[in-house]
Protein backbone atom coordinates (compact mmCIF):
# COMPACT_ATOMS: atom_id res chain seq x y z
CA UNK A 1 0.00 0.00 0.00
CA UNK A 2 1.50 3.30 -1.08
CA UNK A 3 0.51 6.78 -0.04
CA UNK A 4 -0.06 9.47 -2.61
CA UNK A 5 0.06 12.91 -1.11
CA UNK A 6 -1.41 15.99 -2.72
CA UNK A 7 -0.84 19.30 -1.00
CA UNK A 8 -2.83 22.48 -1.52
CA UNK A 9 -2.39 25.36 0.92
CA UNK A 10 -2.96 23.89 4.38
CA UNK A 11 -5.02 20.93 3.21
CA UNK A 12 -3.44 17.53 2.77
CA UNK A 13 -5.32 14.78 0.99
CA UNK A 14 -3.99 11.29 1.45
CA UNK A 15 -5.21 8.62 -0.88
CA UNK A 16 -4.53 4.95 -0.45
CA UNK A 17 -4.49 2.92 -3.61
CA UNK A 18 -5.50 -0.48 -2.36
CA UNK A 19 -7.91 -1.72 0.29
CA UNK A 20 -9.45 1.71 0.62
CA UNK A 21 -11.70 1.80 3.66
CA UNK A 22 -11.63 5.55 4.09
CA UNK A 23 -10.24 8.77 2.66
CA UNK A 24 -8.16 10.82 5.05
CA UNK A 25 -7.81 14.56 4.86
CA UNK A 26 -6.15 17.04 7.18
CA UNK A 27 -7.40 20.61 7.34
CA UNK A 28 -5.28 22.73 9.65
CA UNK A 29 -4.91 20.29 12.56
CA UNK A 30 -8.24 18.55 12.02
CA UNK A 31 -8.20 14.98 10.70
CA UNK A 32 -11.21 14.20 8.52
CA UNK A 33 -11.90 10.49 8.12
CA UNK A 34 -14.33 9.94 5.26
CA UNK A 35 -15.56 6.39 5.75
CA UNK A 36 -16.13 4.49 2.51
CA UNK A 37 -16.94 1.06 3.94
CA UNK A 38 -19.15 -0.30 6.69
CA UNK A 39 -17.58 0.40 10.08
CA UNK A 40 -17.58 -3.11 11.55
CA UNK A 41 -14.93 -5.20 13.31
CA UNK A 42 -13.30 -6.14 10.00
CA UNK A 43 -12.79 -2.60 8.73
CA UNK A 44 -12.20 -1.15 12.20
CA UNK A 45 -8.72 -2.70 12.34
CA UNK A 46 -7.47 -0.93 9.20
CA UNK A 47 -9.14 2.39 9.93
CA UNK A 48 -7.72 2.40 13.44
CA UNK A 49 -4.18 1.79 12.19
CA UNK A 50 -4.33 4.36 9.41
CA UNK A 51 -5.86 7.03 11.66
CA UNK A 52 -3.35 6.54 14.45
CA UNK A 53 -0.43 6.94 12.07
CA UNK A 54 -1.77 10.35 11.06
CA UNK A 55 -2.80 11.40 14.58
CA UNK A 56 0.70 10.96 15.94
CA UNK A 57 2.66 11.78 12.76
CA UNK A 58 0.75 14.93 11.81
CA UNK A 59 0.08 16.52 15.17
CA UNK A 60 -3.68 16.16 14.80
CA UNK A 61 -5.86 18.01 17.33
CA UNK A 62 -9.46 17.34 16.33
CA UNK A 63 -11.08 14.45 14.43
CA UNK A 64 -14.16 14.30 12.20
CA UNK A 65 -15.66 10.94 11.25
CA UNK A 66 -17.75 11.43 8.12
CA UNK A 67 -20.35 8.74 7.42
CA UNK A 68 -21.65 10.15 4.12
CA UNK A 69 -20.09 7.26 2.20
CA UNK A 70 -21.35 4.41 4.39
CA UNK A 71 -24.62 3.26 5.88
CA UNK A 72 -23.62 0.73 8.54
CA UNK A 73 -21.83 0.76 11.86
CA UNK A 74 -21.97 -1.60 14.84
CA UNK A 75 -20.39 -1.63 18.30
CA UNK A 76 -16.93 -2.02 16.74
CA UNK A 77 -17.35 1.52 15.39
CA UNK A 78 -18.08 2.79 18.89
CA UNK A 79 -14.77 1.24 19.95
CA UNK A 80 -12.89 2.96 17.10
CA UNK A 81 -14.34 6.38 17.90
CA UNK A 82 -13.83 5.99 21.67
CA UNK A 83 -10.24 4.91 21.10
CA UNK A 84 -9.41 7.94 18.95
CA UNK A 85 -11.24 10.22 21.40
CA UNK A 86 -8.98 9.01 24.21
CA UNK A 87 -5.92 9.86 22.10
CA UNK A 88 -6.79 13.50 21.52
CA UNK A 89 -8.87 14.53 24.54
CA UNK A 90 -5.86 15.19 26.77
CA UNK A 91 -4.47 17.72 24.29
CA UNK A 92 -7.80 19.53 24.26
CA UNK A 93 -9.02 17.97 21.03
CA UNK A 94 -12.61 17.23 20.05
CA UNK A 95 -14.37 14.53 18.03
CA UNK A 96 -17.29 15.11 15.66
CA UNK A 97 -19.40 12.93 13.38
CA UNK A 98 -21.07 14.08 10.17
CA UNK A 99 -23.31 12.61 7.47
CA UNK A 100 -24.87 10.19 9.96
CA UNK A 101 -27.93 8.26 8.73
CA UNK A 102 -30.85 7.22 10.92
CA UNK A 103 -29.61 3.76 11.91
CA UNK A 104 -26.08 4.93 12.72
CA UNK A 105 -27.61 7.81 14.68
CA UNK A 106 -29.52 5.29 16.80
CA UNK A 107 -26.29 3.41 17.55
CA UNK A 108 -24.70 6.66 18.75
CA UNK A 109 -27.73 7.58 20.87
CA UNK A 110 -27.99 4.11 22.44
CA UNK A 111 -24.30 3.98 23.27
CA UNK A 112 -24.41 7.41 24.93
CA UNK A 113 -21.55 8.58 22.69
CA UNK A 114 -23.23 11.93 22.01
CA UNK A 115 -22.31 12.91 25.55
CA UNK A 116 -18.69 13.24 24.46
CA UNK A 117 -18.81 13.77 20.68
CA UNK A 118 -20.58 16.34 18.52
CA UNK A 119 -22.83 15.73 15.53
CA UNK A 120 -22.91 18.16 12.59
CA UNK A 121 -24.74 18.04 9.27
CA UNK A 122 -21.66 18.69 7.15
CA UNK A 123 -17.88 18.45 7.31
CA UNK A 124 -17.60 22.19 6.64
CA UNK A 125 -19.79 22.99 9.62
CA UNK A 126 -17.67 20.77 11.87
CA UNK A 127 -14.36 22.19 10.56
CA UNK A 128 -15.59 25.73 11.17
CA UNK A 129 -16.61 24.85 14.72
CA UNK A 130 -13.19 23.36 15.44
CA UNK A 131 -11.03 25.98 13.74
CA UNK A 132 -12.79 29.34 13.94
CA UNK B 1 -50.62 -15.75 6.29
CA UNK B 2 -48.66 -18.55 7.90
CA UNK B 3 -45.58 -19.02 5.81
CA UNK B 4 -42.47 -20.69 7.13
CA UNK B 5 -39.02 -20.71 5.66
CA UNK B 6 -35.54 -21.46 6.87
CA UNK B 7 -31.88 -21.19 5.92
CA UNK B 8 -28.50 -22.21 7.29
CA UNK B 9 -25.18 -20.56 6.57
CA UNK B 10 -21.80 -21.78 7.70
CA UNK B 11 -18.79 -19.50 7.51
CA UNK B 12 -15.19 -19.69 8.52
CA UNK B 13 -14.36 -17.52 11.52
CA UNK B 14 -12.87 -14.61 9.55
CA UNK B 15 -13.64 -10.93 10.07
CA UNK B 16 -14.14 -10.42 6.35
CA UNK B 17 -17.16 -12.75 6.55
CA UNK B 18 -19.01 -10.42 8.94
CA UNK B 19 -20.39 -8.25 6.16
CA UNK B 20 -21.31 -11.32 4.12
CA UNK B 21 -23.27 -12.85 7.02
CA UNK B 22 -25.18 -9.59 7.56
CA UNK B 23 -26.07 -9.37 3.88
CA UNK B 24 -27.26 -12.98 3.66
CA UNK B 25 -29.60 -12.59 6.63
CA UNK B 26 -30.85 -9.20 5.39
CA UNK B 27 -31.51 -10.76 1.98
CA UNK B 28 -33.37 -13.71 3.49
CA UNK B 29 -35.55 -11.53 5.72
CA UNK B 30 -36.37 -9.22 2.77
CA UNK B 31 -39.22 -11.60 1.79
CA UNK B 32 -41.19 -10.19 4.76
CA UNK B 33 -40.90 -6.70 3.28
CA UNK B 34 -39.40 -5.17 6.42
CA UNK B 35 -38.77 -1.45 6.91
CA UNK B 36 -35.26 -0.05 6.47
CA UNK B 37 -35.10 0.32 10.24
CA UNK B 38 -36.07 -3.33 10.86
CA UNK B 39 -33.40 -4.51 8.41
CA UNK B 40 -30.81 -2.25 10.07
CA UNK B 41 -31.76 -3.71 13.47
CA UNK B 42 -31.29 -7.29 12.26
CA UNK B 43 -28.03 -6.51 10.46
CA UNK B 44 -26.60 -4.92 13.60
CA UNK B 45 -27.67 -7.81 15.84
CA UNK B 46 -26.22 -10.43 13.46
CA UNK B 47 -23.02 -8.42 13.13
CA UNK B 48 -22.60 -8.28 16.91
CA UNK B 49 -23.23 -12.01 17.36
CA UNK B 50 -20.87 -13.04 14.54
CA UNK B 51 -18.17 -10.63 15.74
CA UNK B 52 -18.46 -12.06 19.25
CA UNK B 53 -18.03 -15.58 17.88
CA UNK B 54 -14.89 -14.55 15.98
CA UNK B 55 -13.24 -12.51 18.73
CA UNK B 56 -14.38 -14.26 21.89
CA UNK B 57 -15.50 -17.72 20.74
CA UNK B 58 -12.46 -18.45 18.61
CA UNK B 59 -10.08 -15.79 19.95
CA UNK B 60 -9.60 -14.59 16.34
CA UNK B 61 -8.35 -18.08 15.42
CA UNK B 62 -9.77 -20.85 13.26
CA UNK B 63 -13.30 -22.18 13.59
CA UNK B 64 -16.73 -22.42 11.99
CA UNK B 65 -19.75 -20.26 12.68
CA UNK B 66 -23.28 -21.32 11.83
CA UNK B 67 -25.99 -18.77 11.24
CA UNK B 68 -29.46 -20.23 11.15
CA UNK B 69 -32.56 -18.23 10.31
CA UNK B 70 -36.18 -19.30 10.40
CA UNK B 71 -39.23 -17.34 9.45
CA UNK B 72 -42.59 -18.26 10.96
CA UNK B 73 -45.37 -15.94 9.92
CA UNK B 74 -43.93 -12.50 10.62
CA UNK B 75 -41.46 -13.67 13.25
CA UNK B 76 -37.77 -14.00 12.46
CA UNK B 77 -35.70 -16.40 14.58
CA UNK B 78 -31.94 -16.20 14.27
CA UNK B 79 -29.32 -18.45 15.86
CA UNK B 80 -25.60 -17.80 15.74
CA UNK B 81 -23.53 -20.77 16.92
CA UNK B 82 -19.87 -21.33 17.51
CA UNK B 83 -18.02 -24.27 19.02
CA UNK B 84 -15.35 -22.12 20.59
CA UNK B 85 -14.31 -21.24 24.12
CA UNK B 86 -17.70 -20.46 25.60
CA UNK B 87 -18.57 -17.65 28.00
CA UNK B 88 -17.48 -17.96 31.61
CA UNK B 89 -20.00 -15.54 33.08
CA UNK B 90 -22.95 -14.80 30.78
CA UNK B 91 -24.53 -12.27 33.12
CA UNK B 92 -21.32 -10.26 33.30
CA UNK B 93 -20.77 -10.54 29.54
CA UNK B 94 -24.19 -9.02 28.91
CA UNK B 95 -23.56 -5.96 31.09
CA UNK B 96 -23.26 -2.84 28.92
CA UNK B 97 -19.68 -1.56 28.61
CA UNK B 98 -18.25 -4.79 30.06
CA UNK B 99 -15.56 -6.30 27.88
CA UNK B 100 -12.81 -8.85 28.36
CA UNK B 101 -10.90 -7.32 25.44
CA UNK B 102 -10.35 -3.62 26.10
CA UNK B 103 -6.97 -3.86 24.33
CA UNK B 104 -8.87 -4.64 21.11
CA UNK B 105 -10.95 -1.50 21.67
CA UNK B 106 -14.11 -3.50 22.19
CA UNK B 107 -16.83 -1.18 23.43
CA UNK B 108 -18.71 -3.78 25.47
CA UNK B 109 -21.94 -2.80 23.71
CA UNK B 110 -22.48 -5.95 21.63
CA UNK B 111 -25.09 -7.68 23.77
CA UNK B 112 -26.72 -4.34 24.63
CA UNK B 113 -27.29 -3.71 20.91
CA UNK B 114 -28.60 -7.24 20.32
CA UNK B 115 -31.06 -6.73 23.18
CA UNK B 116 -32.07 -3.27 22.00
CA UNK B 117 -32.60 -4.16 18.36
CA UNK B 118 -34.28 -7.57 18.72
CA UNK B 119 -37.44 -8.51 20.63
CA UNK B 120 -35.94 -11.55 22.38
CA UNK B 121 -32.39 -12.63 23.13
CA UNK B 122 -31.02 -15.68 24.90
CA UNK B 123 -27.51 -17.00 25.31
CA UNK B 124 -26.55 -20.66 25.75
CA UNK B 125 -22.91 -21.21 26.50
CA UNK B 126 -20.69 -23.88 27.93
CA UNK B 127 -17.02 -23.45 28.66
CA UNK B 128 -14.95 -25.36 26.13
CA UNK B 129 -18.00 -26.27 24.04
CA UNK B 130 -19.19 -23.03 22.53
CA UNK B 131 -21.93 -20.46 22.45
CA UNK B 132 -25.33 -20.18 20.79
CA UNK B 133 -27.07 -16.83 20.57
CA UNK B 134 -30.82 -17.02 19.91
CA UNK B 135 -32.67 -13.93 18.82
CA UNK B 136 -36.18 -13.19 17.70
CA UNK B 137 -37.82 -10.21 16.07
CA UNK B 138 -41.31 -9.58 14.74
CA UNK B 139 -41.49 -7.77 11.41
CA UNK B 140 -44.45 -5.38 11.38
Amino acid sequence: MENKTKKTKNTTILQLREGVKADFEIVNRCLIIKLLEELDHHNALTIREQSDKLITGRNVKDIIFDFTGTDFMDSSGIGVIMGRYKKIIFAGGQVAVTGVNQSIDRIFRLSGLYKIIHKYDSIDEAVNKFTP
Amino acid sequence: MNNTNEMLLEIQSLSRNEGFARMVIAGFVAQLDPTIEEIADIKTAVSEAVTNAIIHGYNSGDGKIQIYCRIIGRDVFIEVRDTGEGIENIEKAMEPLYTTRPELERSGMGFAFMEAFMDELSVDSKLGEGTTIKMQKRIH
